[in-house]
């Protein structure tokens, strides 16, 4: 009996220690993940408030050296910045909206059990994710509709993501009762008054995070924009910040004898940094307020299986 | 005879269903001519690959000739490189990427500071919404050769190593930094399903004196079996469908030979030489072999852990 107490409770020692090393390794690794995940973004943004020179040389690593703003005037001094945020708030307000409707009506029919062509309508929806016509087929199509460099490519492009659907679709099915239609329809309600007035007014959470990864692939998107416009005044913020980071590589620097030359491709390395910060403020200002929206579409997402 | 009844039921209440929802019939309408136009239309399209393409004839009145773009494209000097490149990208990206969350997920679902945990959390799951551009923009600055990450390497007695531009490191390059972006928020999925394994079970484990890597392998694993299965198969895959983004945007001469990946190929020949015919056929046989393996993935898991997608 006292042995296998005695047994016992050293059993009980020997894990705990294991644990207490499994717990402290733990948070030793949290820690330099933190380390790891916040270094390059922060040394982005001490960069762009250093002097380019010292960015230039490499001594800026943990903390910015001789703070200027010089990358910031010379970038908000170029019109491309500000023609592309201008088209890139157009695009994502415009096309948000679109995929918003065209999602909305696909989602709530085939949420309807009672919807007779449901089962056709999916499995025709469903191939599309598995299969495409690929690159070249879909730019003659949209050449042969003259859509291209209109503002129309970027937003009808994708105008319905089928992921996006399901998601809404299995939202609408398993947290919306079914009593609340029979009980519309009692009232004289058709489906469309039905969707306006119940099932929208229920769906606030789904319907912001669909919003919001329509929105923020809009924003993002750069691909589009690369295939189908060559009118530079067209280009989204994406595009315009590709072609900054795309002007000034490391052979041109070594080229560039003069010291006026030089000046001048220090502060173009500069904008590099400050062009980073301006594209991704507007995302990262909003980002701990929406997050939680996003984890919770992951959520609904994953409900579906 | 049965089967005409049958038939002639659905009829019947498909123009029945259509009387009375009409309206559902008017909203999915605009869906149905939308996906018939910007999806199924170029699916036609894809008949380019087995034509020789000439403008003035068009998709449709230009000469077929069968598989004589595929033979070209899989003879071509550069299509075993090509291959390799993007299955090698891919695979690492599978091997590395798919368990780093699952681990993450299980040693945050057992930190016991809840502030450092809020942190890490909230942090890690930002990067998923760096675009791309901006993604590669920061790479560059910080793998430069006077980036930080060799300035950090050399004031701590290593050498500069030229991350961007050589082709063996490329591929590492790729992963890890999308490991970077993505792990945070690919560890959700296993956060929300490690909270819901019941507690009851990890304690009388505890009671028995388990320790908590013993929990993670006996408890934690399998409860959350499923829902790995189901990420793997999509996984799985998604192969070959290595992005065509961030390959672009982090290509150079230099590194060509490993970071020239089907994606890239497709576009530059398609759009940039104008080789439509050939693009296209590159293009539909990477969506065969995507098929090809998502199918495999699926029947396998079926077989051997009775969970499937579709």
């Amino acid at each position: 009996m006292n042995t296998m107490i005695q047994a016992k409770k050293s059993n009980r020692i020997r894990s705990s220690l294991q644990d207490k090393i499994f717990d402290a390794s733990n948070v030793v690794i949290m820690i330099l993940l933190l380390f790891v995940y916040i270094w390059p973004l922060w040394f982005v943004i001490i960069a762009s408030f250093s002097d380019p020179m010292e960015v230039q040389l490499g001594k800026v690593l943990f903390w910015p050296i001789k703070p200027s703003v010089d990358s910031y005037i010379e970038l908000i001094h170029r019109d491309s910045i500000w023609i592309g945020y201008k088209n890139t708030i157009v695009y994502t307000v415009l096309g948000t909206l679109i995929n918003m409707f065209f999602t909305i009506c696909a989602a709530y029919p085939l949420s309807r059990k009672d919807f007779v062509i449901r089962g056709p309508v999916m499995v025709f929806l469903l191939i599309t994710m598995y299969f495409n016509g690929g690159l070249i087929p879909t730019y003659m199509l949209v050449k042969a509709l003259g859509l291209v460099d209109t503002i129309w490519c970027v937003i009808l492009g994708g105008a319905l993501s089928v992921y996006n659907m399901l998601i809404m679709r299995s939202y609408f099915m398993n947290s919306i009762p079914p009593a609340l239609q029979e009980a519309a329809v009692l009232d004289g309600a058709n489906s469309f008054q039905y969707l306006i007035r119940v099932v929208l007014p229920l769906s606030k959470p789904v319907m912001a995070v669909i919003a919001l990864y329509y929105a923020i692939g809009h924003w993002n998107d750069y691909f589009t924009a690369l295939v189908y416009f060559q009118d530079e005044s067209k280009y989204p913020l994406q595009l315009v910040l590709k072609e900054i980071h795309q002007s000034v590589t490391a052979q041109s620097i070594d080229m560039s004898n003069n010291l006026d030359m030089e000046e001048k491709v220090k502060l173009a390395q500069s904008l590099k940094y400050s062009s980073i910060i301006v594209a991704t403020v507007p995302v990262m200002i909003l980002y701990p307020f929406i997050q939680r929206y996003f984890v919770k579409g992951v959520m609904i997402g994953s409900v579906k299986g | 005879m049965i089967l005409s009844r049958k038939k002639d039921s659905y009829i019947k209440r498909l123009m029945k269903d259509m009387v009375n929802n009409w309206i559902l019939y008017v909203m999915i309408l605009p869906v149905i001519l939308y996906v018939l136009l910007f999806c199924y239309a170029p699916m036609y399209g894809v008949t380019l690959a087995f034509k020789a393409y000439k403008i003035k004839d068009g998709i449709f009145a230009s000469r077929w000739v069968g598989f004589e773009y595929f033979s070209r494209f899989m003879r071509s000097y550069s299509f075993s490189n090509l291959i390799r490149n993007t299955l090698g990208v891919s695979v690492y990206t599978l091997v590395v990427g798919f368990p780093l969350p699952i681990i993450f997920a299980l040693l945050l679902n057992y930190l016991r500071l809840p502030k450092l945990k809020k942190s890490i959390q909230l942090i890690s799951y930002a990067p998923h919404f760096i675009s791309v551009v901006v993604m590669c923009g920061i790479i560059k600055l910080f793998f430069a050769d006077k980036g930080p990450l060799n300035r950090l390497t050399e004031m701590m007695g290593g050498q500069t190593i030229n991350y961007l531009t050589s082709p063996a490191i490329y591929k590492s390059l790729y992963v890890w930094t999308g490991v970077w972006q993505s792990m945070g928020w690919s560890a959700i999925i296993y956060i929300s399903a490690l909270a819901g394994v019941d507690y009851e079970i990890h304690e009388a484990a505890i009671v028995d004196g388990a320790t908590k890597i013993k929990r993670i392998i006996h408890i934690d694993l399998p409860s959350i079996k499923p829902t790995v299965v189901m990420l793997l198969i999509m996984n799985v895959g998604g192969l070959m469908g290595v992005g065509f983004d961030k390959a672009y945007l982090l290509q150079n001469e230099l590194n060509l030979s490993s970071s020239e990946n089907l994606a890239t190929y497709i576009y530059k020949m398609g759009l940039i030489k104008s080789d439509y015919s050939l693009s296209t056929a590159a293009g539909l046989f990477n969506t065969v072999i995507n098929l090809t393996l998502i199918v495999t993935a699926n029947t396998v898991s079926k077989r051997l852990a009775d969970e499937s997608l579709f």
